[in-house]
C-alpha cells in the first residue's frame, strides 16, 4: 500500500535526502521517497502493519529533522 | 498571477537579518574608523569588540546553536548547522586567542560575517522554494471546493463535488468552476479552459456539449448532468498527476544527493586532517586551524542539493503554464533525450475527421451522397459520420440495415438494395465498379446491383504537423508515422509531412508489436518516445519509454498510461516541451558543474592559505544563490519564440 504525506516545516533539500535514506532503511519500508520541493513524502509498506510502520517512519523523521513534522 | 508574498516564517527571518546586517555593519564600519581593540587599554582589550560582534552573532544565529546542539544530542553529527557552528565557534576562539596572547585583534567581524550570510543564503533559499511551489500550486486553483446539485424537488444545495454520483444534475454559475465532467442539458456559455490547457481564447458550450471539471464558467449558468465521479473526473486525475510529479526523482537529482552524503564527510575529515597534521610538523596551530574551518564553511552541501530539484521543478512549472503536463523530473531528463518519436497518424499527426474530398462522378454527387447516407445513419464509425455530417439531411428511414465486417453496410427496404462499402463488398456483390484512385479512404456505393459511385474520404493533416515534424527533424531526431492505412496512402502522407519513417497497415493491435520492435532495435541510449490521442493506445503509451497523450483534457486512461500528457490537442506542444525539457537540462549540468567547481577550486584555495572565510562563505552562499537563480531562468516565456502560425494570443503574464 502506498499512502502521501504532506510535511511540514521541512527547510532544507539536504536534510530531506537524509530522511529519505533514513526511512527506506526501516525494515518493513518497501519505497519510500521524500520530495523537497513538493514537500511531501511518500511510502510503500505493507498493508497489514502499516500503521506499525508509519510509527517507525515519525520517529524517524524526528530524528533525522526535528523541525519536521509528517501530517498524518 | 497573483503577486507572490513571503511566508511568515520568511517575514520574520527577513526582519532578523536586517537587523543583523545593519548593527554588523556599524560595528564592522566604527571599527574600521576608531578600531575597537583600542578603546580600552589593556590585555582584556579584546573583550570590547568581541562582546559587540557575539551580540549580532547571536541575533543572527541563536537558532543555528540551538539546532546544532539539538542535532548532536540526536546523534546526527554532520549536519550543516553543526557544521557552521564550529566554523563560526571556531573562528570566535581563534580571535579571543589571539587577543588574549596579545597578538593584533581581528577575527571577530569573520565569524559574524559568515554565519551572517549564511543565514542570508539559507532565507534566499527558502524564498526562492517557496515562490516556485506557488507556481506549481497556482496550478493547484484548479480544484472545485462544491458543487451545487440540484435535487428531486427542484431545490438546489451546494454539496461537496465528491458527494455527486454520475447522472446527478448540476448547476454551473457564471464565475465557478465546473466541478466535474458531465454533458450540458440546459443553457449555453462561454468557457475558460486555461488554467487546463494553457489556451486562452475561451471556449464555447451550448447543449450536449461535453464540459471538462476544473474550466471556468465565463458568461452565463448551465445545467450540467454529471458524467464522471469527482475521484475519476479530470480535474482529480490532473492533481493527483502534479501532485506526484515530485515522487518521480531524476537521475541527476539522485547524483547529487548521493554526491551529498559523501562530500560532507569527506571534507570534514580533510578539514580535521588540515588542522592537525601541518599543525603538529609546523606549530603553527592558528593558521591551520583558521583553514580548516574555512573548509568546513565550504562543506555545507544545501546550495547544491537544492538547485538541481529547483530547476526540475521550474521546469515542469514551466511546461505547465502551457497546458504540458510532465509526470516527474525523471521524464522532463529522459525527454531531453528522446530522439525517435513514434506517432499515431489518426488524431495525432491528422485531424481524425474524415472529410469528404471527392465525390465521383461529380454529377451524381447528391445522389451518391444521399444513398451513402442512408446506409450509414447508424453508425459510429468516423468515416460514416463524416458521411452523414456531410449530407446534412434527415435521411430516409426504413432500411434494415445489415452490417457486414470488414466490408460495410447493406441497407434493404421493400427489394431495393444499397451496397456502401469497401472493394470487398462490391466484388461480394458482383458489382462492377470504378476503381477510386486517390489518396484516403474510398467507399463505394451501388444500388440494386448496380454501381452509382464513391465517396474519398481524406483525413486532413493538422496545421502545424509540418512544422513541429520539420523542428524534430532539426534535432535529428527520426519521426516514424505509425497508421492503418495501406502502404501508398501511409507514403503518401509521410512524404507531405516529413517523416523519416512510417509503418503501414497496422491493426491497432499491432501497434504494439511495432512499437516493441523499434525497442528492440534501437540503442542503449536512444530514447523512445510515442504520442497518441490516447485513444485505444494506453498499451503503447505505457510500453514506450515516454509515452505523450494529446488532448489529455477528457481522457483520463491516457493521464493514467502516458508520462507527459499535452492538455491541448496541439502538436506544437511537443517541441515545446522538448525546449523547456533542454534548458532544465542545461541548466541543471550548469548547475551542477558550477557549484562543484567553485566549491572545489575555494577548498583547494584555502587549503594553500590563499582564500581567507570570507571567499569561503562565498563559496557556500553565493553559489547558491548563483545556482537558484539560474534554475528559476529555467521558467521564462517560451511562447515568445514559438512561431504562431494561426495569429495565436500570446498569454500576457507569464
Amino acid at each position: 500500500m502506498k499512502k502521501v504525506y504532506k510535511l511540514e516545516d521541512l527547510d532544507c533539500a539536504n536534510c530531506a535526502a537524509k530522511m529519505e535514506r533514513a526511512i527506506n532503511k526501516i525494515e518493513g519500508v518497501n519505497a519510500a521517497s521524500v520530495s523537497f520541493m513538493a514537500q511531501r513524502l511518500s511510502v510503500e509498506a505493507d498493508e497489514t502493519r502499516f500503521d506499525e510502520i508509519m510509527d517507525k517512519v515519525v520517529k524517524t523523521c524526528k530524528k533525522v529533522e526535528p523541525d519536521c513534522r509528517i501530517v498524518r | 498571477m497573483k503577486r507572490y508574498s513571503m511566508s511568515r516564517k520568511d517575514r520574520k527571518n527577513l526582519v532578523r537579518i536586517l537587523v543583523a546586517l545593519a548593527l554588523f555593519f556599524a560595528i564592522f564600519i566604527t571599527d574600521k574608523v576608531i578600531v575597537l581593540g583600542d578603546v580600552f587599554k589593556g590585555p582584556a582589550a579584546w573583550v570590547f569588540p568581541f562582546c559587540l560582534y557575539l551580540v549580532v552573532y547571536l541575533i543572527i544565529g541563536y537558532d543555528v546553536l540551538w539546532r546544532a546542539v539539538r542535532n548532536i544530542a540526536r546523534g546526527q553529527i554532520f549536519d550543516e548547522n553543526f557544521l557552521m557552528c564550529v566554523a563560526t565557534l571556531g573562528a570566535f576562539a581563534l580571535a579571543v586567542y589571539r587577543g588574549a596572547t596579545g597578538q593584533e585583534i581581528e577575527g571577530f567581524d569573520e565569524a559574524c560575517a559568515v554565519l551572517l550570510f549564511y543565514q542570508v543564503g539559507e532565507w534566499f533559499q527558502s524564498y526562492a522554494t517557496g515562490k516556485s511551489r506557488k507556481s506549481i500550486a497556482g496550478l493547484m486553483d484548479i480544484r472545485p471546493d462544491y458543487a451545487n446539485l440540484v435535487k428531486e424537488d427542484g431545490s438546489v444545495e451546494r454539496v461537496d463535488p465528491s458527494d455527486v454520483k454520475v447522472g446527478d444534475i448540476i448547476l454551473v454559475n457564471p464565475g465557478e468552476k465546473v466541478p466535474l465532467d458531465g454533458v450540458v442539458v440546459k443553457g449555453s456559455s462561454t468557457l475558460d479552459t486555461k488554467a487546463l490547457t494553457g489556451e486562452s481564447l475561451p471556449r464555447e458550450v451550448t447543449e450536449g456539449s461535453e464540459i471538462v471539471s476544473g474550466s471556468v464558467d465565463l458568461t452565463s449558468q448551465l445545467t450540467v448532468r454529471v458524467e464522471k465521479e469527482f475521484y475519476d473526473s479530470t480535474v482529480s486525475k490532473i492533481l493527483e498527476l502534479v501532485e506526484n510529479a515530485a515522487d518521480q526523482k531524476s537521475k541527476a537529482e539522485n547524483f547529487i544527493t548521493k554526491f551529498a552524503k559523501y562530500y560532507t564527510p569527506i571534507v570534514c575529515g580533510v578539514a580535521l586532517l588540515l588542522a592537525v597534521v601541518p599543525g603538529l610538523v609546523t606549530t603553527d596551530w592558528s593558521t591551520w586551524i583558521y583553514r580548516a574551518l574555512s573548509f568546513l564553511v565550504v562543506s555545507c552541501p544545501c546550495a547544491l542539493v537544492i538547485s538541481i530539484p529547483l530547476s526540475f521543478f521550474a521546469g515542469i512549472g514551466a511546461a505547465s503554464k502551457y497546458g504540458i503536463l510532465v509526470k516527474g523530473s525523471n521524464y522532463l531528463e529522459k525527454f531531453n533525450a528522446a530522439n525517435i518519436f513514434v506517432f499515431d497518424k489518426t488524431g495525432t499527426l491528422t485531424k481524425g475527421n474524415f472529410a469528404i474530398a471527392k465525390i465521383a462522378p461529380e454529377n451524381d454527387a447528391e445522389e451518391i451522397l444521399r444513398l451513402a447516407a442512408i446506409a450509414e445513419h447508424d453508425s459510429n464509425h468516423p468515416i460514416a459520420k463524416s458521411i452523414v455530417a456531410r449530407y446534412g439531411r434527415q435521411t430516409e428511414s426504413g432500411y434494415t440495415l445489415t452490417d457486414i465486417a470488414g466490408s460495410g453496410v447493406v441497407a434493404e427496404k421493400e427489394g431495393d438494395v444499397i451496397l456502401c462499402g469497401n472493394e470487398k463488398l462490391m466484388t461480394k456483390y458482383g458489382v462492377a465498379y470504378t476503381k477510386e484512385a486517390g489518396i484516403g479512404t474510398v467507399v463505394y456505393v451501388a444500388r440494386n446491383g448496380e454501381f452509382a459511385g464513391s465517396l474519398l474520404i481524406a483525413d486532413e493533416v493538422k496545421p502545424e504537423t509540418k512544422q513541429v515534424i520539420g523542428e524534430l527533424n532539426a534535432m535529428e531526431c527520426k519521426t516514424i508515422m505509425l497508421t492503418g492505412d495501406n502502404e501508398a496512402i501511409a507514403k503518401n502522407v509521410a512524404d507531405e509531412i516529413g517523416l523519416t519513417g512510417h509503418k503501414a497497415s497496422l491493426l491497432p493491435q499491432n501497434k504494439v508489436e511495432e512499437v516493441e520492435k523499434l525497442l528492440a532495435h534501437k540503442k542503449q541510449k536512444d530514447v523512445l518516445c510515442f504520442v497518441g490521442d490516447g485513444i485505444n493506445d494506453a498499451p503503447v503509451l505505457m510500453r514506450s519509454d515516454i509515452g505523450i497523450a494529446m488532448g489529455g483534457a477528457g481522457s483520463d486512461a491516457a493521464i493514467e498510461a502516458s508520462d507527459i500528457v499535452l492538455m491541448q490537442d496541439d502538436l506544437r506542444g511537443i517541441s515545446l516541451a522538448k525546449r523547456i525539457a533542454r534548458k532544465t537540462m542545461a541548466i541543471v549540468f550548469q548547475n551542477i558543474v558550477f557549484s562543484i567547481a567553485v566549491k572545489a577550486a575555494i577548498l583547494i584555495l584555502s587549503a594553500a592559505g590563499i582564500a581567507n572565510m570570507w571567499l569561503a562563505v562565498f563559496g557556500d552562499v553565493g553559489v547558491a544563490v548563483i545556482a537558484i537563480l539560474n534554475a528559476m531562468r529555467v521558467n521564462t516565456n517560451y511562447q515568445k519564440r514559438r512561431a504562431a502560425p494561426r495569429g495565436e494570443v500570446l498569454r500576457g503574464e507569464i
